[in-house]
């Protein structure tokens, strides 16, 4: 009971919701640090995950390395990432720097992989229906491809950006501030209110992250492919 | 970190005990999760394939724990069951539940029908069925799921360092090295806890092709183009 109070009464303090170290401040640090990284990691996973999806060319690197991704914990690469980083630049490289790369890391293999295996999984009849319909090979991958594999792309989308937004929580062991401040602080002040507040707004966070791309995923799905029409 | 070299041999060489009894803490922690996640995702995913309607439900609570995260779990637990074995392991147990689950249900879907009409069909009473036609069939997608488990428990060990000094396994030594600007202890924690993780995923592939003699390795585009067409 003593920790729900504790934690009701620190949300609850107007002096925690203003200011550099405040509630709205720490939020939107790690939002657009989260939010950052989903893109930069997007822009290099998502094409390549296409061409090879619809090329079919080193598609056994994608299957085989998928797994080998996981072996590499977040809280390791940015460890590991900090002796170069720092090398760099002293200040940011101890704290942003290795962090906004670990999140690129940790995002790019889910968008890859799902949008490999949604543009490969698409039904060969279609793609050949399509190209004996005289479409071009870009046409096919934009016209037939991406929206039949679209609930897959948006699948990988999601669990990059619900891993992101939970590890980026990290950061703040390494310097970097976010929402992940308030657990750290709170477990060095031995702040109860404070920890656990911290782990409410991460938690709520995380789970808003996810519901808000599972709903831009339902509206994703093509008219055609609702409808129970199966392959 | 001036003028030093990247790694200090001699720390290692004068550290080797300590470093082995890391290694010990992280296959320890990393073993109770894995074990005990599978026992408990067994029993989900067997509700699961009994009760269709429930499966979404497991799914949805699997992923919304998976959706917490372990640095918040973690640090969230100590003030609730203290600085104890069970804090570090129930956020591990709790993510390999998403792992699992899903490819324990895809693992006994991909048993054909008409395999399962032939069994019957030969006498086979239901335990013996499940047992020994079910089971192995099973069994490929079974053992995806512990690589993935087990992977993803080895480097999430790593995390609970932040419950302080006698936690972590090799995470100790990031967090140390870290705290320490010593990059000779960053590097044996996070290049060890990889290393551990490969290894792990290997053994199960291993595991895979002992238990599975029959089948023959799909890698490559003959199964992608399978995989399509079926």
């Amino acid at each position: 009971m003593d920790l729900v109070t504790a934690t009701a009464q620190w949300l609850a303090d107007p002096t925690h919701w203003q200011g550099p170290n405040g509630i709205p401040a720490r939020l939107f640090e790690h939002v657009a640090l989260s939010g950052g990284s989903v893109l930069l990691a997007t822009l290099v996973a998502l094409p390549l995950g296409l061409w090879i999806g619809h090329t079919g060319r080193f598609s056994w690197w994608v299957v085989s390395s998928a797994n080998a991704w996981r072996a590499l914990p977040s809280f390791a690469v940015i460890g590991l990432l900090v002796p170069f980083t720092t090398v760099i630049d002293p200040n940011l490289g101890f704290t942003l720097y290795p962090t906004v790369i670990a999140m690129i890391v940790l995002a790019g293999p889910p968008i890859l992989v799902n949008t490999y295996q949604g543009i490969a999984g698409v039904d060969r009849d279609l793609v050949e229906a399509a190209r004996a319909m005289g479409m071009k090979e870009r046409q096919i991958l934009t016209g037939v491809e991406i929206p039949v594999a679209l609930p897959v792309l948006a699948t990988g989308m999601r669990l990059a950006a619900v891993q992101v937004v939970a590890t980026a929580t990290l950061g703040a062991t390494f310097g970097f501030g976010g929402l992940g401040r308030f657990i750290v602080l709170g477990d060095a002040n031995q702040d109860n209110g404070e920890l656990f507040g911290g782990v409410v707004l991460v938690a709520a966070l995380a789970l808003t992250t996810f519901g808000l791309f599972l709903l831009i995923e339902r509206r994703l799905v093509s008219a055609g492919l609702s409808r129970g029409a199966t392959g | 970190m001036t003028g030093e070299p990247l790694v200090r041999w001699d720390w290692v060489y004068g550290h080797l005990g300590a470093i082995a009894d890391r290694v010990g803490q992280h296959l320890y922690l990393a073993a109770i999760a894995i074990a005990a996640g599978f026992v408990i995702s067994f029993a989900l995913a067997a509700i699961s394939i009994r009760r269709r309607r429930l499966y979404p439900i497991v799914t949805l609570l699997a992923t919304s724990a998976y959706t917490i995260p372990s640095f918040a779990l973690f640090a969230g637990l100590v003030a609730i069951t203290g600085l104890t074995t069970v804090t570090a392991e129930v956020p591990l147990i709790m993510y390999t539940i998403v792992l699992y689950v899903p490819n324990i249900v895809a693992g006994f879907d991909s048993v054909p029908l008409d395999v399962l009409d032939a069994a019957d069909g030969m006498g086979y009473t239901r335990g013996e069925r499940w047992w020994r036609v079910e089971l192995p069939l099973a069994v490929p997608l079974v053992v995806a799921g512990l690589r993935l488990a087990s992977v993803s428990t080895i480097g999430l060990v790593t995390v609970s360092a932040i419950l302080g000094d006698s936690f972590g396994g090799l995470g100790y030594y990031i967090l140390d090295g870290y705290e320490r600007h010593f990059t000779t202890e960053i590097l044996v924690g996070g290049l060890l806890s990889i290393a551990l993780a490969v290894i792990a995923d290997l053994g199960f592939v291993l595991l895979g092709r002992v238990l599975t003699p029959w089948a023959i390795p799909r890698v490559g585009p003959r199964a992608a183009r399978q995989r399509v067409s079926g």
